[in-house]
């Protein structure tokens, strides 16, 4: 994921390449980036808005607007914990208090060590098996603290993430 | 050979069916058994999930839940022919659960391989299509407008009327756009419909281009959703390499193009005009009415914009005409809704009925009450935007007039049940939170209006908050109501007061200790 300026630079005018002559590219080539890289690098920014003839400023805007994209790295996994209505019902609240302790970070951190990046999210669309969260991509439905622990602890012991 | 089916829905896949399906892969491998394996939608009973049903000597049986534990025992059992188990269930039709639904929208959902255009053929696809391109644009409007179809996305207009606009728009460029971003908590019916039976989706949206004379489909899917983006996009290529999109549909020299674009995590891009500007790559924020959409919507073009269930549902109208779909129902409420139960309820998924049976048979008869054992003291329905109801008006109709003379909204058809621990006053801060984090910023009432909800309700929750910290947030509830560009700030106020209506010793309680 660690890519030099340079490296970074190449790949953008090759996902602006792919993507400027589509209607409305913006987010298309926001979300293309964001595969590539993990996160949209700010040095991303001038050429994006160059190569699709919009100020830095209207990127800088967009980019911003949408919780998905992210202007810095994230940790190796990335657990996001549904917080809305469903979930609730069902316990996400003390659920999300036990992955902030279990972590040591609150929501929208990152532990230390770069590991885990804890993210709520408004609905994953799992309500019948609530409280639910994804890991690194993968869905889990009914999830309990143990049940959290043992996710968390596969995944630490396992090489990398999937993002 | 014997066919097992094992649920690919992202709904089973949280459930663990992935560890079933590569349980039954690696046991079947073993004992030298010629099986196959098809991954299917859901069936929508998540309590059973992972679902896995075997086409035997004695036709498809179900077993669940089962996890991969529980595979080598069923071989044992010898499951491929029919043999007893613990967790088999027989014919899923045949449980009262699935006896009492009308699935028209979900017919095929669970049944069929999601990404086989020769299995949705072999079962009924692409029949409303071919009619459709026999008749007139006007005539398939007509059919439209007659079957009754509303909007399923909330909103509830009525879909003939819409496409009739678009229609009557001079000709030139215009598009068809599924607004899939499902943000309400408690509903998943389009993720099941996307996951479980893309094609109908496709088939929808094709039909109405050719209605109102739109060569570019868009389906506006929320990025929380990557299992029904791979399961739509494998389904678009397959329906291109089939020729049912494309330059010349069917031979039929109209051309129909469709692509997914994926949203960034923003609640507010499933209100329509926000949806658009999404779509043309800008912030999703609101744009005034009017114009319409149908009249200047996608890059200035005519528009329809329609929900996933909405256009899912197009196919059989056209298939077995206005009549038979208006015949389901109630009142202005046509057709059926895909109903979903979710939050604090033991049996929840998606129960397909034609508009009319009430709350309580739902949360009872179908939800079986609440997963904790406790009473269910509150359901909310339609979303986030949408009232709490409380157990007293359980006996209330599931239909869009009944629940708006009440107060309430049917909404996107979602019902999220909650037991007696719920803290309401602490649910309406969460609405109003919930729109702070959500907002677009164009206008004040919602931008701002949010904000001084959350510090009232924390204020309240805090316990200094008597009579006077209610009666302002009365206040604002109505300014938001009045004063908002959108439903997002227009309805944050619904579940806040109705939460006050009905509980409001929730909120006193604290105003004493």
């Amino acid at each position: 994921m660690q890519t030099s300026a340079l490296d970074s630079e190449h790949d953008v005018r090759r996902i602006l390449a792919q993507f400027k002559d589509r209607p409305g590219p913006l987010l298309e080539v926001l979300h293309a980036v964001q595969g590539a890289f993990g996160f949209v690098p700010p040095e991303a920014i001038g050429p994006i808005a160059e190569g699709l003839n919009l100020s830095r400023a209207e990127v800088h805007g967009v980019l911003t607007f949408y919780h998905h994209f992210r202007s810095a790295p994230p940790g190796r996994h990335v657990l996001k914990l549904c917080r809305a209505e469903s979930c609730q019902a069902m316990g996400a609240d003390a659920l999300a208090a036990h992955a902030e302790a279990r972590l040591g970070v609150p929501l929208h951190g990152s532990t230390p060590d770069g590991r885990f990046s804890l993210e709520p999210v408004y609905c994953l669309g799992l309500c019948a098996c609530s409280p639910a969260l994804l890991l690194d991509g993968e869905p889990h439905g009914r999830v309990t603290p143990q049940r959290l622990d043992a996710l968390l602890e596969e995944a630490a012991a396992g090489a990398g993430g999937a993002e | 050979m014997t066919t097992l089916y094992v649920p690919g829905d992202s709904g089973a896949l949280a459930l663990g069916a992935e560890a079933v399906c590569r349980a039954i892969r690696r046991e079947a491998s073993a004992r030298r058994l010629d099986v196959k394996v098809v991954r299917n939608g859901s069936r929508g009973a998540y309590w059973l999930e992972p679902l896995v049903e075997v086409d035997g000597p004695r036709g498809r049986l179900a077993y669940g839940p089962v996890c991969a534990a529980d595979v080598p025992g069923l071989f044992e059992a010898g499951w491929l022919e029919g043999g007893a188990h613990r967790l088999a269930l027989g014919a899923i039709e045949s449980l009262p659960w699935f006896s009492g639904q009308q699935r028209l929208t979900f017919q095929r959902v669970g049944i069929t391989d999601p990404s086989s255009v020769a299995d949705y053929l072999a079962h009924g696809g692409y029949a409303g299509l071919r009619r459709a391109l026999s008749m007139d644009p006007a005539a398939i409007v007509e059919q439209i407008t007659r079957s009754g179809l509303r909007g399923r996305g909330g909103a509830a207009f009525p879909t003939g009327i819409k496409w009739k606009t678009v229609l009557e728009q001079p000709t030139g460029q215009k598009y068809v756009t599924c607004n899939a971003d499902e943000g309400d908590s408690g509903t998943f019916s389009d993720r099941m419909l996307m996951e479980g039976d893309p094609l109908s989706l496709i088939e929808g949206m094709t039909i109405a281009g050719i209605a109102v004379g739109a060569t570019q489909g868009y389906i506006y899917l929320r990025a929380e959703y990557p299992h029904a983006w791979r399961t739509l996009t494998q389904a678009i290529a397959a329906a291109y390499g089939a020729g049912y999109l494309g330059s010349d549909v069917l031979g039929s020299g109209q051309r129909f193009e469709l692509e997914v674009r994926l949203g960034a995590g923003a609640y507010i891009c499933g209100e329509e005009t926000s949806m658009l500007e999404s779509l043309e790559g800008r912030r999703g924020e609101v744009r005034v009415r009017p114009p319409l959409p149908a009249v200047r919507g996608l890059f200035g073009r005519p528009t329809v914009v329609n929900n996933v269930i909405t256009l899912g549902t197009v196919p059989l109208i056209l298939e077995r005409g206005a009549q038979f779909y208006a015949d389901f129902g109630t009142g202005k409420s046509r057709g059926t809704l895909p109903l979903q139960l979710a939050g604090n309820i033991k049996r929840g998924g998606l129960i397909e009925r034609a508009f009319g049976l009430t709350l309580r048979e739902l949360l009872y008869d179908y939800g079986g009450g609440s997963a904790s054992g406790r009473p269910i003291r509150a359901v909310q329905v339609g979303g986030p935007l949408g009232a709490y109801v409380p157990a007293a008006q359980f006996d209330l109709p599931v239909d869009y007039e009944a629940l708006a003379a009440s107060g309430a909204m049917l909404g996107h058809g979602g019902i999220v049940a909650f037991d007696d621990t719920v803290d309401m006053a602490r649910m309406a801060r969460y609405a109003m939170h919930f729109c702070a984090v959500e907002s677009c910023g164009k206008c004040t009432p919602c931008r701002i209006g949010s904000t001084r909800g959350v510090e009232l309700l924390d204020e309240i929750l805090a316990g200094g908050g008597e009579e006077r910290a209610l009666e302002r947030l009365q206040e604002l509830c109505e300014l938001m109501l009045q004063g908002s560009l959108c439903g997002l700030g227009g309805m944050t106020p619904f579940p806040v007061q109705s939460a006050l209506k009905h509980f409001r010793g929730d909120f006193r309680a604290r105003a004493q200790q």
